[in-house]
């Protein structure tokens, strides 16, 4: 279990409505398959692989009968190598050189690819519980339907089905994604869950992620932009205590200020401790109760939509051609 | 940060390496760990060692190497060195910091038989 967070096992992982669902491995290939009657669409990686002997050399080969991975040395079969290697059992160093979060890294790129094509610009809301994350969403919903925008929501929780129902309540298609004992949505469970319910080509897809200010912060989901929802209950230090959440927002939106004044919170300080952490987010203040302050954050969605980047303009975290 | 899965990642990844290059024991892991990486290395040799059990990193030992946090001020101009991402920059103590290193979190090498 997670030391920080208290995060399980991925066995208790679910989408709503769940068949056919993918796998990225650590090699960034992708699985397809269904579970039940287990009809595997499995490729994994390419046959032939490389070796890195003792003495630095670096060889390339395939094993015959194709790419089952093979025993430990001493019971290999067909084995064809130039130049031969040992098979002692030297204490040897391997250079790996691995990103930990590749895995995750390459799903979400899958995922922004797709987006992209789909032109669906893709929205990211992270908070930590009982921010008002489910309330601002249904009333930015309703206020997006009723300009004929296309929408859709992918919400994250630990258990229960209960805030895709509230979605469900507006007339937008959601799907809930269970994370059981995790305590944040990675890429891989947004590719299954948009294998349940498409993105809506053209419009907006919002992702609710699980409550919690910490872990979601590292794992890129292939969204457009990260949204942290920080409401004034909360206290002006959120942050300076959390500032690995804060650094990745793009917008930090300030709900419940219609309790400003009842709390005495201080705005300017909340402001002040955001710009510390990331001087480049963007900050708005609303009530998702009172709809104050929706106009310049409804305003901001359209702006950023229209800036998403579309299948002409591929997104990439290389360098473009020059 | 969720250790569980990170340390489920990194055994996935030493299963690959370890299957690629037929060794039969992995001894040890090295990781390097940056100081902004929002990874807590306790935590995570703690989650190891349960996503290893039954596989051929089980016992492995992980060694991990901290690499500092480091950022350019645009308060001074200067490149400094940095513990977190609220840090003050320690040459003019402005706090207009724009990180540049630190954020890594990789599976360096293995240590195999």
């Amino acid at each position: 279990m997670c030391g920080t967070c208290g995060c399980g096992d991925e066995a208790s992982i679910s989408v709503e409505g769940e068949g056919e669902h993918v796998h990225v491995l650590a090699d960034g290939s992708v699985i397809q398959h269904r579970h039940g009657d287990h009809a595997h669409a499995h490729s994994h990686a390419s046959d032939e692989h490389e070796h890195l002997l003792p003495d630095g050399r670096v060889v390339r080969h395939t094993h015959e009968g194709g790419g089952e991975p093979h025993p430990a040395h001493g019971v290999m079969t067909t084995h064809d190598h130039t130049p031969p290697h040992q098979h002692d059992a030297e204490v040897r160093r391997i250079a790996v050189e691995q990103d930990v979060m590749a895995k995750n890294d390459r799903a979400a790129e899958l995922n922004r690819v797709r987006f992209a094509a789909e032109n669906t610009f893709v929205v990211n809301l992270m908070s930590s519980p009982g921010s008002g994350k489910t309330t601002l969403l249904v009333r930015t919903l309703e206020a997006l339907k009723g300009r004929g925008q296309k929408l859709a929501v992918i919400e994250g929780d630990q258990q229960t089905t209960l805030d895709a129902d509230r979605i469900r309540a507006t007339g937008v298609p959601a799907v809930q994604v269970n994370t059981g004992k995790g305590c944040h949505l990675d890429a891989e469970m947004i590719m299954r869950a948009l294998a349940k319910q498409p993105a809506p080509v053209g419009g907006t897809l919002f992702i609710e992620n699980v409550g919690n200010l910490v872990c979601p912060a590292g794992f890129d989901l292939g969204e457009g932009k990260k949204v942290v929802i920080a409401s004034v209950t909360e206290g002006e230090e959120k942050p300076l205590k959390y500032p690995d959440m804060f650094a990745v927002a793009d917008l930090v939106l300030v709900n419940k200020i219609d309790l400003v004044d009842a709390l005495g919170f201080d705005l300017p300080a909340l402001e002040k401790n955001v710009k510390r952490v990331n001087p480049k987010a963007a900050l708005l203040k609303v009530s998702a109760r009172s709809g104050a302050g929706f106009d310049a954050w409804l305003a901001w969605l359209d702006a950023s939509a229209r800036q998403t980047p579309s299948v002409k303009t591929p997104p990439s975290r290389e360098a473009r051609p020059a | 940060m969720h250790e569980v899965a990170l340390a489920q990642s990194i055994v996935d990844i030493v299963r690959e390496q370890a299957r690629a290059n037929h060794a039969g024991c992995v001894k040890a892991v090295f990781l390097r760990i940056g100081a902004l990486a929002n990874v807590e290395p306790e935590a995570l040799s703690f989650g190891f060692e349960s996503a290893a059990r039954g596989t051929i990193a089980e016992g492995a030992l992980l060694q991990i190497e901290r690499t500092p946090g480091s950022a350019f001020c645009a308060g001074c101009g200067a490149d400094v060195q940095v513990e977190s991402r609220v840090a003050l920059c320690p040459s003019c103590g402005s706090g207009q910091l724009l990180i540049t290193g630190g954020e890594e979190f990789r599976v360096t090498e293995l240590e195999v038989s």
